[in-house]
């Protein structure tokens, strides 16, 4: 009895072992397709696109131009200064692109989602992403993120879904685009040099 | 085919288990809050008249984080018959209940930072905004108090919010405590560190750690040699000092920035030729982040005799919100660290020929 018992031992350990190895050889070898498909369906239905794809005017008004998906404001594009503030109700205006923003905040430029390692998210890791999303600041720890970025909204969602989102946006079409840095509302002091 | 489906269903049954046991450890939490009032923290034994209580070490580290030109002071608790580990020396571990303060002044006590270890991995943080009549501070709200005070013409101070302490104090698998360490508080101060206060005898530093048996597993070499910043030059390991303390604590090869692969904190526990290593990721190393008006590709993080190149030092010496460096608790440019790394880069990185000193990539 005692040796079958020790024979059962013996086999329940080499299956968690060949189960390990199954699990890391299978991780390994694919990415993990159900969680791109998670994130792939989240990206399309929270709206990335609608600011982080620039647009361009197509047979039935603006569209999402799709050779330059979520490459973030175009940095070849040459804007006029934003309009001046608005005034009574009215808080911005945004360009014909939606990939630049004008209000108090100064001017932001949608960035790059892309996997490009210069411009884009390419050197990010997972945990950049989840942490700015969480505290609203640049990889968790820089500048805070600027309107109209929804991510109070994006808080609510599980670690799940922004790893999902993550790992979806590492594998969309590297666009090279260097988006430039948002321009601070006037009045604020000048560089110190 | 048998066999796959089957270590595949044993999978399944082993990844749930994992996560079932995952589940009960689960991420550290705690349902803790910081008093409302500084004076229930335990800083005081008489906030009347502002005794400090006499199981609070006051403390100075050799170089300050720049705070706007604030005058700071600072305490440590550590609960009785505990101790700091210092197995891992540039990053200890404390011990449950430790507790730390920081009072910023400008002319006038304004806020006081505090800290608390409420579990293995878990810490409270809190600000209080000092009252008119500095009779008591009061917590300020989750989202900090923006604006408080007013500390140069047109300029007003923030009392940071929980995320803006998260974000610089928090990092990879190490404590949150980012000004106490064993270079910050070596008794080999560096003379010429900016904006460092003067040592005062109350002051706890390495040696009376470890003499008063504070501080656990510090390799003795430390107590023998006290860490000193490697360097070429006087004016170097007060530069190097200086940016570990006020980039370093997101810049370094351990928490999650290491992607960006600039290593600024300086260890003090780490080979002459890995130290070698960290510094080329920053002296002559290219910058991604391109400095305005500078064609692409002219941008270094630093360029050996040329601070017009150096990014670093366009980034110090910006006051725009979203390019400033560090991008939280500063509003007034530090000019006495702009001239010392200015300095530094021009005269110390070259030689007399104006080459570079070192042999970077």
């Amino acid at each position: 009895m005692r040796r079958l018992r020790s024979i059962g031992l013996v086999l329940a350990g080499c299956c968690l072992l060949l189960s390990a190895l199954f699990l890391t050889a299978s991780g390994k070898d694919k990415p993990d397709q159900k969680l791109i498909s998670r994130g792939k369906y989240l990206v399309s239905a929270i709206g990335c696109n609608d600011c982080h794809t620039p647009f361009k005017m197509g047979p039935k008004g603006p569209e999402p131009d799709m050779t330059r998906f979520l490459s973030g404001h175009p940095q070849d594009m040459v804007l006029p200064p934003a309009p001046a503030a608005a005034h009574g109700s009215w808080i911005g205006s945004f360009a014909a692109t939606m990939t630049a923003w004008a209000g108090p905040w100064g001017v932001s430029f949608t960035r790059n989602l892309t996997p490009d390692k210069e411009t884009g998210l390419g050197d990010w890791t997972e945990q950049n992403f989840i942490t700015t999303i969480r505290t609203g600041k640049r990889m968790g720890k820089g500048r805070d993120l600027l309107p109209p970025m929804p991510f109070p909204a994006f808080q609510n969602m599980t670690d799940g879904d922004l790893k999902a989102i993550f790992a979806y946006l590492q594998t969309i079409p590297v666009v090279k685009n260097k988006v430039p840095e948002p321009i601070p509302p006037a009045g604020t002091p000048a560089e110190a040099k | 085919m048998i066999l796959t489906q089957f270590l595949a269903r044993m999978s399944t049954v082993v990844l749930v288990f994992v996560l079932v046991l995952g589940a009960s450890s689960g991420k550290p939490r705690s349902n803790r809050v910081a008093p409302k009032n500084l004076s229930e923290t335990g800083l005081y034994s008489d906030i009347v008249t502002k005794t400090i209580s006499p199981a609070n070490l006051m403390f100075s580290p050799q170089y300050p984080l720049w705070s706007d030109g604030a005058r700071k002071k600072r305490w440590i608790y550590i609960p009785p018959k505990q101790s700091i580990d210092a197995k891992r020396v540039d990053d200890w571990v404390f011990p449950v209940g430790t507790k730390l303060w920081k009072e910023f002044s400008f002319g006038k006590k304004v806020e006081t930072r505090y800290l608390e270890k409420v579990g293995k991995r878990v810490w409270i943080f809190a600000a209080y905004a000092w009252n008119e009549n500095e009779s008591d501070a009061v917590q300020v709200p989750e989202a900090g108090s923006r604006n408080h005070v007013e500390i140069s013409p047109g300029i007003r101070h923030d009392i940071p919010g929980i995320i803006d302490c998260k974000a610089c104090h928090e990092g990879q698998g190490r404590d949150v405590v980012l000004g106490f360490n064993a270079l910050q508080l070596s008794p080999e101060r560096d003379p010429n560190a900016p904006h460092a206060e003067q040592v005062t005898p109350e002051m706890i530093n390495l040696k009376n750690l470890v003499d008063q048996k504070l501080l656990a597993h510090l390799p003795k070499r430390f107590t023998v040699d006290p860490p000193v910043i490697a360097a070429n030059s006087a004016r170097e390991r007060t530069a190097l000092g200086y940016l570990s303390a006020n980039c370093g604590g997101c810049h370094n090869s351990t928490d999650p920035l290491s992607t960006l692969g600039m290593y600024l904190k300086r260890s003090v526990d780490i080979s002459p030729a890995a130290a070698k290593l960290e510094l080329e990721t920053v002296i002559g190393h290219k910058s991604k982040y391109q400095i305005p008006e500078l064609d692409d590709d002219q941008s270094y993080r630093i360029l050996p005799g040329d601070p017009s190149k150096s990014a670093i030092i366009y980034r110090i010496a910006t006051r725009n919100p979203y390019r400033q460096m560090p991008p939280i608790g500063t509003k007034i440019v530090d000019t006495e660290a702009l001239d010392l790394i200015t300095k530094w880069i021009q005269e110390d990185l070259v030689n007399k020929n104006g080459e570079q000193q070192l042999t970077h990539k």
